[in-house]
């Protein structure tokens, strides 16, 4: 672990001041997630259509659970593609 | 007993909308013969599909909520499965957090309709307007 004084910048680095993740279901008190609204189902899915980890979400384990389940009957409902390029 | 379910079904395209109605009505009297309640329906008409799904990549999306004993499901499946109009389906049961948003969103949609029918035409929020003091006489 090399001490503070021994790197030197040519610009200060920028601290990024971490946001706290938090559970949006939780937080808005949604307790059903909704297969049939493909539109809000997006917002957990990457650009390939594939399903974003909690570490990225920051959605709780119980919700995430919920989500995988109701983004895969969207899928199958072909609400939404299995595979796919630039969903966004 | 009596439990609540849900059923999207994705109909080909290439019907018109009398044969989609007809598709319709048959499914809805297989589940009121088999003795359940239908509670919602819904028509989201025709919707592009996400991926082709037997060769279609539109299809019209029909939602049923209804209460209904678990055995039946079986037979409304199949009825599903046999009948070539249909190219998707899927039969989900209703948990409490379900029903409770499937009613807030029947809600919400008939709130919908009746703004978008006081908007459009004049007569009929005279007949609205003609019922709801029709109620409060009530």
């Amino acid at each position: 672990m090399p001490e503070q004084s021994e790197i030197r910048y040519l610009t200060p680095p920028t601290v990024e001041i971490k946001k706290k993740k938090y559970c949006r279901f939780k937080k808005n008190g949604i307790k059903y997630i909704d297969y049939k609204d493909p539109e809000f189902l997006k917002k957990f899915l990457n650009e390939q259509g594939k399903i974003l980890p909690r570490r990225i979400t920051g959605t709780s384990l119980k919700f995430q659970r919920k989500l995988s389940v109701a983004i895969k009957r969207a899928r199958h409902l072909a609400l939404l593609p299995y595979v796919t390029d630039l969903l966004k | 007993m009596q439990n609540n379910y849900e059923a999207v079904f994705i109909m080909t395209p290439v019907l018109s909308d009398q044969q989609m109605k007809e598709a319709v009505d048959k499914f809805k009297t297989v589940l009121s013969n088999g003795g359940a309640e239908i509670v919602h329906e819904e028509n989201w008409g025709l919707k592009k599909l996400a991926y082709p799904v037997s060769h279609k990549s539109t299809g019209f999306y029909q939602l049923l909520q209804f209460k209904s004993a678990p055995e039946l499901i079986k037979k409304f499946e199949t009825e599903l499965k046999r009948d070539e109009r249909i190219i998707r389906w899927l039969t989900v049961s209703l948990d409490k957090h379900a029903l409770e948003y499937a009613s807030k969103r029947i809600q919400r949609l008939s709130g919908q309709k009746a703004a978008e029918e006081a908007k459009q035409e004049e007569p009929k929020q005279e007949q609205v307007a003609v019922e709801q003091e029709n109620n409060k006489e009530e």
